[in-house]
């Protein structure tokens, strides 16, 4: 299994716990008294789920099992999946960092980080699709 | 990796950018304009990436691994998947644009009819196929 595809399961299988996590959160929000930011946390808590685990995961697999490029390169490009790992991963922490605060704390820095988080995560899928769509072809 | 896998997963791949787009604009307008109106674009975002990009990811690769018959050459009834195929895209498409065309109700039913439909044919394609093999 190669380093890069370690990383992403190993993160995925984090965000998985830590979505769960938040959804234990939203969920005893209605039994007990919690800070009032949980209450922003939903659109968190999807995000988590389904780019941090599932997406990452579908990311992770399909670098190490799709159908090599060549002999001499077999996953394509290690540079694009690097920047893959990096920017969905910086992303879509910054989301949700920063999502809630700027639901309670309108402030300049917050909506610019949330823009720049919104572009790290598209480039990541971009990254993605460009280094996979070569490796994808019938034999 | 088999014909019909590569349809599945480079449509996969096109839903995946699509999603990402339309999601990279919605938490953008949401941080310049505390934009709420988002309903619009939540629909396609939603159902290219939860459909349209996992769910056909699933289907494409279940297509190429599962086992085979007839000592490995033969994936038993394909016509049913490509079925499959045509109706989960028709369906993500009815029922993700369905509302951004002005049609919230109709089309949005037929796109969900449509899925259900691919779910179904897929079903009929891969029950036979999952099955004890020596390997």
């Amino acid at each position: 299994m190669p380093l890069l595809t370690r990383w992403f399961i190993k993160s995925a299988l984090m965000y998985l716990t830590v979505s769960l996590l938040v959804g234990v959160a939203l969920t005893a929000q209605g039994a007990v008294k919690l800070p009032a930011v949980v209450d922003a946390l939903m659109p968190v808590y999807f995000h988590l789920f389904m780019v941090g685990w599932v997406t990452q995961m579908i990311f992770g697999v399909a670098y190490w099992m799709f159908p090599h490029v060549s002999k001499e390169n077999p996953r394509g490009s290690e540079a694009l999946a690097l920047v893959t790992y990096l920017t969905l991963n910086v992303g879509l922490i910054a989301r949700a960092i920063v999502e809630p605060i700027l639901a309670f704390q309108p402030a300049p820095a917050w909506t610019v980080t949330l823009i720049l988080s919104a572009v790290l995560q598209w480039i990541g899928a971009l990254a993605f699709v460009a280094n996979t769509w070569r490796r994808v072809r019938a034999r | 990796m088999p014909r019909l896998s590569c349809w599945f997963i480079r449509a996969s791949l096109a839903y995946l950018v699509a999603g990402f787009t339309l999601g990279a604009l919605m938490l953008t307008l949401k941080a310049v304009a505390r934009y709420r109106g988002l309903g619009l674009l939540m629909t396609p975002h939603v159902e290219f990436l939860l459909i349209g990009w996992t769910l056909q990811l699933t289907m494409g690769v279940a297509f190429w691994i599962l086992p085979r018959f007839e000592q490995g050459t033969s994936r038993g009834a394909v016509g049913y998947a490509w079925l499959a195929f045509v109706l989960l895209n028709a369906g993500v498409i009815l029922a993700g644009l369905g509302p951004v065309l002005g049609d919230a109700g109709f089309i949005r039913l037929l796109g969900r009819a449509a899925e259900a439909g691919a779910a179904f044919t897929f079903g009929l394609h891969a029950w036979r196929r999952i099955r004890r093999t020596n390997f």
